[in-house]
């Protein structure tokens, strides 16, 4: 096979692109099982993550030298929470403003799956206008090297520090939909949203809590996936179609769904670059999901967020 | 939402007062006047990334936004209470009702004549400038809307990667008249070409389609946002077939010749913008016949209730795809006036952004309504054109977003609605019809789910 021949070092990259896949594929299942629909404007949360991230680590840092130790850390940790917060907060703006004045109007799906493109538009290209239109690298928070081989496949630090984080937070949320009182509105609300709020669920509360925890995730992942690459305001584009369709593939509506789709998604995208130019990366994940959609839309472990958390 | 909180014995408990609807409104008006300061202000420099922040929010300007969304606000508050929207149509009503009563068909049939009597006569007049922007601002995006309002507006479903189409179109120009790395086996003449647009719009439609709308319609959406990116990103990486990023140039122009008639078109812009007005009307003339035959009825009862019509024998499918390929053969044929007028495809004429631009056009003047949607796309691409000199061209993309949401929220049926479509948002407040062809068809995953 083609990538025979460096198929470590793939795995080991697309492993890494897979745990950021995730991150913000759980957005997208999180919204989509308490309101079946696709949150489009996903993309831009993650950006705005990025964005937020990025400012405050510069902020902070200053021009310093690039730190070491746990002082590295420090800052990652840092970044980290303030992409998450910058990305939690534009997912609660979101709501707010496309989403739920018209779910009390009681629109039809096509309406909402037109605000978030409008919102999706709105906010990309208000971010081209305030930052610029160019990428942006992350100060350096930290010195990276190989750390270990597997299988002679160097890890880098960037890697590590990734998926650590990537895992992490994926624990978070398992065990936070699996254990806490709002874990289990949101599954009330995602079987059935209706006897939800008869049981004395508050949907609003549950909605806006879901699609904040969805944005912190992807305002995370775009933290890190802006450490690993660059920012830039249309980052969100391709990490985000990709993304949907590690949902998909995974199974819309199913958290474990998502991380699988995702690291999965990750490994075929860095395999198959090595068969075709590096071009066509891009193009990948696109025939992925219509192949997926294909054959079988309801994804590898099914979808419904109520029962497999 | 309203002031009151009912508690236990039922007696209304009143909330405090920031928690009031006018308070809210308040909060409302004030913050969207500082994203309004915000969105006009000036662009952020890349050494300070907060620059346009500050400068809008910091300066005196802010003061104006401000200013004027308190007195939104107040106006709102204490003047009438039904609203603007309904006191600007209540003024409408008497001409409206003048209109319906002489509406009967030989007035009719006179507005129409008048009206294409005003769009053949009208251009001359302009500047070359103005008629070079009347046909590929106006008139080819117009097409395209049309097009699109069928996939929008008539079946209900939706489409982002809408330009992907007229690309095709266009390089398919490039394509027969040997611009083009690749040779073709024989040259045409556009005219010629037309037609091999249209099938291969039309099969590229039936291909991406055919296995996403068996799903959700939201599915197509984004594997339509997929497609647009991928054709974007083939034209621009297979330089050997397209020509990279430079693309194709001197692509001939449209000429006839036939029967003793010889005419061809160049680069004077208004020959073209007749040509783009004929396919217009054609378009505005089979469309409209489509939307009142069986197909258009099958579309409103897919909107309407997929499941009921698919009960009534509706093959849902098979018409969903006809939306869908009808059009992307519409922007298919606007792709190959396209290249033939400018003479030059390159990549960055068909990118996302496009795709929205479109949609918002459809959405603007009324989804489901063709004169909507025409003169809310004629007027929609008019004015940023107009404002060109006031206001950075990228900046136009804020507000169509932004556009998209206020329209989405506030008039969703667009600003001349068809009168079903409008019938049907309504309805869908109550729950009787759905408004859209978003939902899952029988036997989709959801079928599957609830039975389970």
């Amino acid at each position: 096979m083609c990538f025979s021949q460096n198929f470590w070092p793939l795995l080991v990259s697309g492993v890494e692109n897979g745990a950021i896949y995730a991150l913000i594929a759980l957005g997208y299942t999180l919204v989509y099982g308490v309101l079946q629909l696709i949150n489009f404007a996903h993309s831009e949360v993650f950006m705005s993550g990025a964005f937020g991230g990025l400012f405050v680590v510069q902020g902070v840092l200053g021009h310093s030298h690039t730190p070491s130790g746990l002082l590295s850390v420090g800052y990652i940790v840092l970044g980290t929470a303030a992409g998450a917060a910058a990305g939690g907060l534009a997912a609660f703006v979101l709501e707010r403003v496309a989403y739920r004045p018209l779910r009390r109007r009681k629109a039809p799906p096509l309406a909402f799956l037109i605000s978030a493109i409008g919102a999706s538009f709105f906010a990309l290209n208000l971010a081209g206008k305030e930052f610029g239109h160019n990428p942006v690298p992350v100060p350096a928070l930290y010195t990276d090297g190989t750390v270990f081989s597997v299988f002679g496949a160097p890890v880098r630090l960037t890697y590590i520090i990734v998926v650590v984080a990537a895992i992490a937070m994926l624990i978070v949320l398992d065990r936070t939909i699996a254990k806490t009182r709002l874990g289990q509105g949101i599954r009330a609300v995602a079987q059935d949203a209706e006897t939800a709020s008869l049981m004395g669920v508050n949907i609003d509360r549950v909605i806006v809590a879901t699609f904040v925890i969805g944005g912190m995730l992807g305002g995370a992942g775009g933290f890190l996936y802006g450490m690993a690459y660059n920012v830039q305001f249309n980052m969100g584009f391709f990490p985000g179609l990709k993304a949907f369709t590690a949902a998909v593939l995974g199974g819309i509506g199913n958290v474990r769904g998502a991380v699988l789709g995702g690291l999965m998604l990750g490994i075929v995208e860095s395999l198959g670059v090595a068969c075709l130019q590096v071009a066509w990366r891009d193009s990948i994940s696109f025939v992925i999901l219509v192949l997926v959609l294909m054959f079988r839309p309801t994804g590898l472990l099914g979808e419904r967020l109520g029962r497999s958390a | 939402m309203s002031n009151v909180d009912a508690t236990q014995n039922g007696a209304p408990r009143k909330l405090a007062w920031w928690r009031s609807e006018p308070a809210h409104r308040l909060l409302t008006f004030v913050l969207v006047g500082l994203v309004a300061a915000v969105v006009t202000g000036p662009e952020g420099t890349q050494s300070d990334y907060a620059y346009g922040l500050k400068q809008s929010v910091l300066k005196p300007r802010v003061f104006i936004y401000l200013a004027l969304a308190l007195g939104l606000w107040a106006a709102y508050e204490f003047g009438g209470r039904q609203g603007w929207g309904g006191h600007v149509s209540d003024q409408l009503k008497p001409l409206r009702a003048g209109l319906r009563q002489r509406a009967n068909r030989r007035n009719v049939r006179i507005g129409y004549a008048l009206l294409a009597i005003a769009a053949i006569v009208l251009p001359m007049g302009l500047s070359s400038f103005w008629q070079a922007v009347l046909v590929t601002e106006i008139g080819l995006y117009v097409l395209l809307a049309l097009g699109l309002n069928v996939v929008v507006g008539f079946a209900g479903l939706l489409d982002l990667g809408y330009i992907a189409f007229y690309a095709i179109g266009a390089y398919l120009t490039a394509y027969f008249t040997g611009r083009l790395p690749i040779t073709p086996p024989f040259q045409l003449n556009p005219f010629l070409i037309l037609p091999l647009a249209v099938i291969a719009a039309l099969a590229a439609g039936i291909i991406l389609g055919a296995p996403t709308l068996r799903l959700r319609g939201d599915y197509l959406a984004i594997v339509t946002l997929g497609f647009g990116e991928i054709v974007y990103q083939f034209a621009l990486i297979k330089t050997d077939v397209t020509g990279g990023s430079s693309g194709a140039f001197n692509i001939p122009h449209f000429s006839v010749n036939l029967a003793g008639v010889k005419y061809m078109w160049g680069l004077d812009p208004l020959p073209y913008y007749y040509l783009v007005l004929g396919f217009i009307i054609l378009v505005v003339i089979l469309f409209s016949r489509l939307e009142h035959s069986r197909v258009g009825r099958a579309w409103a009862a897919i909107r309407e209730d997929e499941v009921a019509a698919s009960a009534m024998g509706v093959w849902t499918l098979k018409y969903k795809l006809m939306a869908f390929a009808i059009g992307a053969s519409t922007s298919g044929v606007a792709g190959v006036i396209y290249a033939s007028n400018v003479s030059t495809v390159t990549p960055d004429g068909f990118l996302l952004q496009n795709s929205i631009i479109v949609l918002v056009l459809v959405i603007f003047g009324g989804m489901g309504s063709i004169w909507g949607v025409l003169l809310g796309a004629a007027l929609l691409q008019y004015v940023p054109e107009a404002l060109r000199d006031y206001v950075p061209p990228s900046d136009r993309f804020i507000y169509f977003g932004a556009l998209l949401i206020v329209m989405m929220i506030f008039r969703p049926e667009g600003l001349l609605p068809s009168r079903r479509r409008k019938f049907e948002f309504a309805l869908a407040r109550t729950g009787l019809v759905e408004g859209d062809a978003l939902t899952e068809p029988l036997g989709g995953p959801v079928a599957a789910r609830s039975s389970e």
